[in-house]
C-alpha cells in the first residue's frame, strides 16, 4: 500500500486569503466573524456571519472559465491555485499526468435562487444565461476546476454536509493508498451568502450574540448559544510518497488514518457513539494509541448539544488525560462543507510552526468540556507530531483524519 | 436609434461582457472561427441583447449569422422592426 502525503496547501478564508495570512491569524487568535444587516432585513434570526471578500478573477481567468463559477468555486479556484503552486505542480505536469479532484461541497444555492428570480420576472428560460446551470449544481467546484486545470484523474464532488471536506481527504487517501491515483486535489468549499443560509437560520442553530460578533462563536464555552455560519475554500494536494519523492516535491505531512461512521440516528442532533466510532476507527487505521495524539482539532461548532456530545466522545476515547484540544471555529465560524479540509490546513500549520491555535472565547467550561485540555490561549512552543481532526455533519455523517509529521 | 449607435452598443457589450479586443471587431470577423464565440456564448448573447435592446432572440435566429456584419444587420433589422 502506498503512503499518502500532503505536498501542497492553499486557502481562502475569513481569517486570511492565503497560507501565511491564515497562519498569522491562527497564532494571534484573530476572528473572521462580523454582522450583516441585510440578513436581519430579510428576517434572519441572526445577522452573524463570516466575512469574506469575493476574489476578482477577471484578468486571471477567461470569461468562459468564470461564468459557470459560483462564489464557492471562486474561493476554491484561489485556494487550489495556491496549493498547486506550493506543490510545484504546473500546467505542463497537469497536461501529461492523471491528476484527480475530490472536493467537498454540499450546496450552491445562490445561483438557483437568482435563476428562479429571473424566471419569475421574465418567464423565459432563455434569459437565464449559460452560467446558471454550472453554478447551480453541487458539483460546481469540481466541474469548474477540472476544466480550468485540465484534470484527467478522478473527478467527484463529495457531499456529506459539514464533513464533506474531511471525507474528500479521507476518500482521496484511500484512492492513493490503494494505488488507483497518484495525485488528487482534495478540499472543501463553502458559499457564504444569505441565499444559502436562511433555512439553516430557521433551525435556531445560529448564535444571536449580535452585539459582540467576534465573541459569538464560543465552542465548548458554558455560555455558547449556537454556531456562526462561515465559508471560503481550502485545498490540499494529496500524493503518494513515491510520486512526491520522484518529483522532488516538499512533503508537508503524511495522512496516516481515516475513520468514518454514520450515527443512524437523528437528522440534526449528533450523538456520542457515532463520533467515537469514527475516532476509534481512525486510530486503528493509523495503528496508534490515543495517547500518541498531540493535538485534537475538534469539530465543535458552538451549538449546545453538539459540543456536549463531542466532548463526551473525546473523553470516551481519550480518557481523563486528553491532548490539547481546540476548535478553530471559534475564530473562523463554522465553515461547513469546507471545514473538514480547512481544519486539516489549520492543524498542519500548527504542526509546522509548533503551536496550538487558541479556542478563543472559551471562558468557562461546562461539565463535559471541563474534562478536556482546551487551549483557551495560544500554546506556544508546543510540538505536534501527530494530530487528529474531527468533522461531523447532518444526517450523522462522521469523519476523523489523523495526520503525522514527516521526519 | 441610429445604425451607428446600435453598432456602438453591440461593440460595447462584445468588449465589456465577452472580453473581445476593439481591434478584433471588424465587420468581416467570423463569430465562431475568429471571435471564438461558442455555443454557450450564444446563450449569453440572447440575455445581453434582451437587456440592451429589449427584444428576445431565438436560438435559431443565429443560424444564418456568420460574420460580425451579419450580426450588426440582424440587430439593426430587429431594432428597426420594433
Amino acid at each position: 500500500m502506498n503512503r499518502v502525503v500532503i505536498t501542497g496547501m492553499g486557502i481562502y478564508s475569513t481569517i486570511g486569503k492565503n497560507i501565511e495570512e491564515v497562519n498569522n491569524s491562527l497564532y494571534t487568535g484573530k476572528s473572521g466573524i462580523g454582522f450583516e444587516q441585510l440578513r436581519k432585513d430579510l428576517g434572519f434570526r441572526s445577522g452573524l456571519t463570516g466575512i469574506i471578500e469575493r476574489p476578482n478573477l477577471k484578468g486571471e481567468l477567461k470569461r468562459r472559465q468564470r461564468v459557470g463559477m459560483a462564489e464557492e468555486g471562486e474561493y476554491a479556484y484561489v485556494a487550489t491555485a495556491e496549493a498547486l503552486k506550493r506543490a510545484k505542480i504546473y500546467e505542463d505536469f497537469l497536461d501529461k499526468n492523471d491528476v484527480g479532484i475530490l472536493y467537498g461541497n454540499d450546496s450552491s444555492a445562490k445561483a438557483v435562487v437568482e435563476s428562479y428570480d429571473i424566471l419569475k420576472e421574465k418567464k423565459d428560460t432563455a434569459l437565464l444565461g449559460s452560467g446558471a446551470i454550472f453554478q447551480s449544481m453541487n458539483s460546481t467546484i469540481t466541474m469548474n476546476l477540472s476544466t480550468i486545470f485540465h484534470l484527467k484523474g478522478i473527478n467527484l464532488t463529495i457531499s456529506a454536509a459539514c464533513a464533506s471536506g474531511s471525507h474528500s481527504i479521507g476518500i482521496g487517501y484511500y484512492l492513493i493508498r490503494s494505488g488507483l491515483q497518484n495525485i488528487i486535489i482534495c478540499g472543501g468549499g463553502q458559499e457564504i451568502n444569505y441565499h444559502s443560509m436562511g433555512s439553516f437560520d430557521g433551525l435556531n442553530a445560529f448564535s444571536v450574540r449580535e452585539d459582540q460578533p467576534q465573541k459569538a462563536s464560543r465552542p465548548f464555552d458554558r455560555d455558547r448559544d449556537g454556531l456562526v455560519p462561515s465559508g471560503g475554500a481550502a485545498t490540499v494536494i494529496l500524493e503518494s510518497y513515491e510520486s512526491a519523492i520522484k518529483r522532488g516535491a516538499t512533503i508537508i505531512a503524511e495522512i496516516v488514518g481515516y475513520g468514518f461512521s454514520s450515527n443512524g440516528d437523528h437528522i440534526s442532533v449528533p450523538n456520542v457513539v457515532g463520533p467515537a466510532k469514527s475516532l476509534e476507527m481512525s486510530l486503528k487505521d493509523a495503528q496508534l494509541k490515543a495517547a500518541q495524539i498531540d493535538y485534537i482539532n475538534a469539530h465543535a461548532t458552538a451549538t449546545p448539544v453538539g459540543d456536549l456530545n463531542e466532548a463526551q466522545s473525546i473523553s470516551k476515547v481519550f480518557g481523563l488525560k486528553t491532548p490539547y484540544v481546540s476548535s478553530t471555529k471559534s475564530m473562523t465560524g463554522h465553515e461547513m462543507w469546507m471545514g473538514g479540509a480547512s481544519e486539516i490546513i489549520y492543524s498542519v500549520l500548527m504542526m509546522q510552526n509548533s503551536y496550538v491555535a487558541p479556542n478563543i472565547n472559551f471562558e468557562n467550561p461546562d461539565e463535559y468540556s471541563a474534562k478536556l485540555n482546551i487551549a483557551a490561549e495560544t500554546i506556544k512552543n508546543h510540538n505536534i507530531d501527530i494530530f487528529l481532526s474531527n468533522s461531523f455533519g447532518f444526517g450523522g455523517t462522521n469523519s476523523s483524519l489523523i495526520v503525522k509529521k514527516i521526519k | 436609434m441610429e445604425n451607428k449607435e446600435i453598432i456602438i452598443k453591440v461593440n460595447d457589450f462584445l468588449i465589456d461582457e465577452f472580453e473581445l479586443e476593439e481591434n478584433q471587431l471588424v465587420p468581416t470577423a467570423r463569430l465562431k472561427e475568429t471571435l471564438e464565440i461558442d455555443s454557450l456564448d450564444y446563450v449569453d448573447l440572447v440575455v445581453i441583447i434582451e437587456k440592451t435592446f429589449g427584444f428576445k432572440v431565438k436560438g435559431e435566429d443565429f443560424v444564418g449569422i456568420k460574420t460580425l456584419q451579419d450580426f450588426y444587420d440582424y440587430i439593426i433589422n430587429r431594432v428597426q422592426a420594433n
